[in-house]
């Protein structure tokens, strides 16, 4: 556990710790309020004398790639997870450099999904120090009871390509795992036995990194074509018999959802676009692969067809639906994050108008404008909404660790964001007086769509009187929350935390927005 | 290892396992001297563990109980199941005494009317808490809580206590409250736990004579009588079977409780010993007999429940040739089947024009102190007039008909 740490309270009334993991931190003043200054983090000077001029930059093994990329104690090693569940490449690097005598790494993933369970073992070993990335299962069970050596940092997609690129997080080895890959470093995520889609998540890690390493089961000749990662960042290419499994990579099929209740949250949410005016020719919405958000792009289809108009682009992750909607020329684009089933991986690798992004393009907040914010709708899931419409995102009411933030925080710049939720699980109320962890700033929830009615955000005038005189249950956001008391018996009890922050909560300039404190049992 | 005696005072009640939601499991324990000792593990331990425990108390003290063990699995079980699955284990360790109803929790909505909208009845499994507490936002005219063929025989006990909890608890919204007891003589237990909370209405399945409604209609009778309660409890009877099909007549006219007939097609398919086919060519006599002798008793005339949730078309097709037929509503599975019910059993638009045109020649009359009214040279009876009114009253709670035009007064 860390020492005794200080805490401050934030612009957003949240305690939050001055110093994490031996860095001083900025408290979170706003949002768009932080702008800072000075120059980009930029890795050490190479030259192209000290790589072979054949271009081949194979090594034998992942092992001798991490020897000659000099690692060390304490080293930041960085993975991404396109290959999500199926991911053999993350595992297999910090296990090796633990069979290598390494301590103290810091595991710096994009992401990380149940397979990655085992690095418990290696933070009990003393090979990895601590994670700063998305943490749940058992990662965040361990993480939530505070017996992670360092502090948890949740970034989003954006905030992480800002945190690199800023110099925050030093990445010294980055491991990338490539679908297909030429010995020269190219590498491509959209064909190979092991296909993804997008290599967008480590798209950051190949330019700033002192480092990279590209793990491949399909190597071809060069070129590889399309490149989406440039052999002219990568130190060494590294051949295994395979970088995932794929049935966990991406899904056979991606379901909508069918249950009745989500059905009616998915129906009313494509309603409100329509009946907003939102639906409109050359229109653009994101919606990601939750249950919900898939069966709202079939019922926001119907409408397009009906109303005769079609979007200049949508934002993936994509899915067969995305895919058919661009297929029968409802939309001109798919601009896609990353890629979640064979009808996206099949698209992407054969349709040049479904186009493969990266965090620097759809989220970072240091750039030059981001595509988050040209986007007219976004729809979006959370774990808690509370009635100041602030959203939860990585955590439930019980404190633990449940998700990472993945896009999630850089969509909610959206034109309209709707988060569609039912209004509680089971017993657990999902509308709540105030979030258990402030993931997204109640400024920026437009819209709360329950199966109970739809909550719009009085701050949006602009919507209010654009729903007005449709037949849209729109409804006061207590008037939810006291629904929902009344049919789970009264306010749930608030879990019982300590006093230290076992993980903070990054906003998407790199302020810190909340902390997770360590949960009692 | 204790006596058999002693065993005998062990009950549960709910169901377990990593897959069921909104639900819990419950042991009891009956024990003799030792205080109630609860040990509890749920999934919302967080955030109602301790209203948890302090539900269980308050249940076993209803029921009088002193010393008990008891163990509860809770998946995320509303309080109107806590209730139920602790009384239910109480129950099935032979506790007797006490009255362990929850308080209600909503209101008692007005009562029904024998002829009010039933396009769709949406069944839900009388022992499965999970699809309860919304299924009035999907909008269904009925919501049939099921005591019959959903639930396992062996639950028969456990689902009628959920059902009586149910219906003093959760909000069914403008949704008639119906509930299907079982075939008697079981369902007679059935109607002594859900008659005194007063459902709207009951389905009484495979009705085959006359004197098994009059048995329901006296039954209800001596319970209301001893509750006290004077509020219309109606009857559907099911007929599901060739007697029962044969009988529709005297079934339909066997108690002023029965509002109107419906009838269960996989049954009496069985019984017929014939394939139930979408078409249903093999039931038509069955479902033409049904509607005559619903409309000769003046009752509604009710179709069977359309099983196949995936074909929506198939829905359709049936509901539209049911509504030609004369029939006035179905059943239904799945809240996704209820605007297709409701699409396909509106009035048209000729029955609310001609309506609404007898509705205004009434106005007319009355307001000139007419006692007669005529629509052109046709005089119109009372009973016509009272039909297009509530004809042109349900269009317009059906959007159908603007606010302003027809009666002045509703």
């Amino acid at each position: 556990m860390s020492d005794k740490v200080e805490l401050l309270t934030n612009a957003a009334g949240r305690k939050v710790p001055t110093t994490v993991n031996g860095r001083e931190q900025a408290p979170f003043v706003g949002v768009d309020r932080h702008r800072p200054t000075g120059t980009k983090h930029g890795p050490p000077v190479r030259s192209s004398a000290a790589y072979p001029p054949s271009g081949d930059k194979r090594v034998a093994s992942l092992e001798e790639a991490l020897e000659r990329c000099g690692l060390r104690d304490g080293m930041v090693v960085s993975t991404h997870h396109h290959l999500r569940n199926g991911d053999r490449v993350a595992l297999r690097a910090l296990e090796t450099a633990g069979s290598m005598g390494a301590k103290d790494l810091m595991w710096f993933p994009s992401a990380s999904f149940p397979c990655h369970a085992p690095v418990i073992d290696l933070m009990e070993a003393g090979v990895v120090h601590h994670i700063e990335g998305s943490m749940n299962g058992p990662l965040g069970d361990y993480c939530s009871h505070g017996k992670m050596r360092g502090l948890g940092v949740l970034r989003s997609h954006g905030g992480r390509w800002q945190a690199i690129q800023d110099g925050e997080v030093k990445v010294d080895i980055a491991v990338i795992a490539a679908p297909t890959a030429d010995p020269f470093g190219n590498a491509d995520g959209s064909h190979g036995p092991s296909a993804c889609g997008s290599l967008g998540f480590a798209l950051a890690d190949s330019v700033y990194a002192d480092r990279v390493i590209v793990v491949t089961d399909n190597v071809v000749p060069f070129p590889c074509i399309p490149w989406q990662i440039q052999g002219n960042n990568v130190d060494y290419v590294v051949e295994v018999d395979n970088i995932g499994d794929p049935s966990k990579i991406v899904s056979g099929t991606t379901q909508v959802t069918r249950s009745p209740d989500r059905l009616r949250i998915a129906e009313f949410v494509a309603r409100f676009i329509r009946d907003t005016g939102i639906l409109r020719d050359g229109f653009s919405f994101q919606a990601g692969a939750g249950g919900i958000a898939l069966a709202f792009v079939q019922f926001l289809r119907d409408y397009m067809r009906q109303a005769q108009v079609k979007a200049r682009f949508v934002r993936g992750g994509s899915t067969r639906y995305l895919v058919d909607l661009l297929e029968e020329g409802l939309t001109d684009y798919i601009l896609d994050g990353q890629t979640f089933d064979l009808d996206g991986v099949r698209s992407i690798a054969e349709n040049p108008a479904h186009v493969a992004t990266s965090p620097f393009t759809s989220y970072n907040f240091n750039g030059k404008g981001n595509f988050a914010s040209m986007v007219d709708a976004v729809v979006l899931g959370a774990t808690e909404v509370d009635v100041n419409f602030n959203a939860n995102v990585v955590t439930h009411s019980d404190g633990r660790l449940l998700h990472g933030i993945g896009g999630w925080q850089n969509c909610l710049f959206s034109g309209c964001t709707i988060l569609a939720v039912p209004s509680f699980r089971d017993r657990i109320p999902v509308i709540v007086d105030e979030v258990t962890t402030l993931v997204g700033p109640g400024e920026l929830v437009d819209v709360v769509v329950t199966e109970r009615g739809i909550a719009i955000n009085p701050r949006r005038k602009d919507l209010v009187s654009a729903v007005r005189g449709s037949d849209l249950p729109i409804r006061p956001i207590e008037e939810i929350r006291d629904d929902v008391e009344r049919i789970c018996g009264g306010k749930p009890q608030k879990p019982r935390v300590g006093e230290d922050p076992v993980a903070i909560i990054k906003w998407v300039d790199g302020t810190v927005l909340d902390s997770v404190f360590r949960v009692l049992d | 290892m204790s006596t058999a005696g002693k065993s005998n005072r062990r009950g549960e009640a709910g169901r377990r396992g990593d897959d069921v939601r909104s639900d819990l499991h419950a042991i009891v324990e009956l024990r003799d001297a030792g205080g109630v000792e609860i040990e509890s593990s749920s999934r919302v331990e967080l955030y109602y563990g301790k209203a948890i425990r302090d539900q269980v108390r308050s249940v076993l003290s209803a029921l009088s109980i002193e010393h008990a063990h008891v163990e509860i699995q809770d998946q995320g079980g509303l309080p109107f199941v806590i209730a139920a699955r602790v009384e239910g284990a109480a129950r099935d360790a032979g506790a007797t005494g006490g009255d362990a109803r929850p308080e209600r929790a909503v209101p008692l909505p007005p009562p029904s009317s024998r002829d009010r909208l039933r396009r769709s009845r949406l069944y839900l499994p009388g022992n499965e808490p999970k699809f309860m507490v919304n299924a009035s936002l999907h909008g269904p005219d009925g919501i049939i809580l099921d005591l019959e063929d959903s639930v396992h025989p062996d639950h028969k006990d456990a689902a009628r206590l959920l059902v009586r909890n149910a219906l003093r608890c959760v909000d069914f919204g403008t949704a008639e409250r119906m509930v299907r007891i079982n075939q008697l003589p079981l369902g007679f237990e059935d109607l002594v736990a859900v008659v005194p909370e007063l459902p709207d209405l009951l389905l009484v399945p495979k009705v085959e004579h006359a004197e098994q409604v009059r048995e329901v209609d006296g039954s209800i009778e001596r319970i209301l009588g001893r509750t006290g309660d004077d509020r219309p409890v109606w009857l559907m009877p099911i007929l599901e079977s060739a007697r029962g099909i044969e009988n529709a007549s005297e079934i339909a006219s066997a108690s002023q409780r029965v509002c109107a007939l419906t009838l269960g097609l996989e049954d009496y398919t069985a019984d017929m010993g014939v394939v139930k086919t979408v078409e249903g060519t093999e039931s038509m006599y069955a479902r033409m007999r049904v509607v005559n002798a619903a409309k000769a008793a003046g009752v509604q005339a009710i179709d069977s429940v359309f099983g196949d949730v995936a074909d929506i078309d198939g829905l359709r097709r049936w509901a539209e040739s049911s509504r030609r037929l004369g029939y006035e509503g179905m059943g239904c599975v799945h809240p996704r089947q209820i605007a297709v019910l409701h699409d396909a059993f509106r009035p048209s638009d000729d029955e609310i024009e001609r309506a609404s045109r007898v509705v205004v020649a009434f106005e007319d009359a009355e307001a000139r102190g007419l006692g007669v009214v005529s629509l052109g040279s046709k005089m119109i009876d009372p009973p016509v007039v009272e039909r297009a009114r509530k004809l042109v009253e349900r269009a317009r709670k059906l959007g159908l008909l603007p606010l302003t035009q027809g009666t002045s007064k509703t």
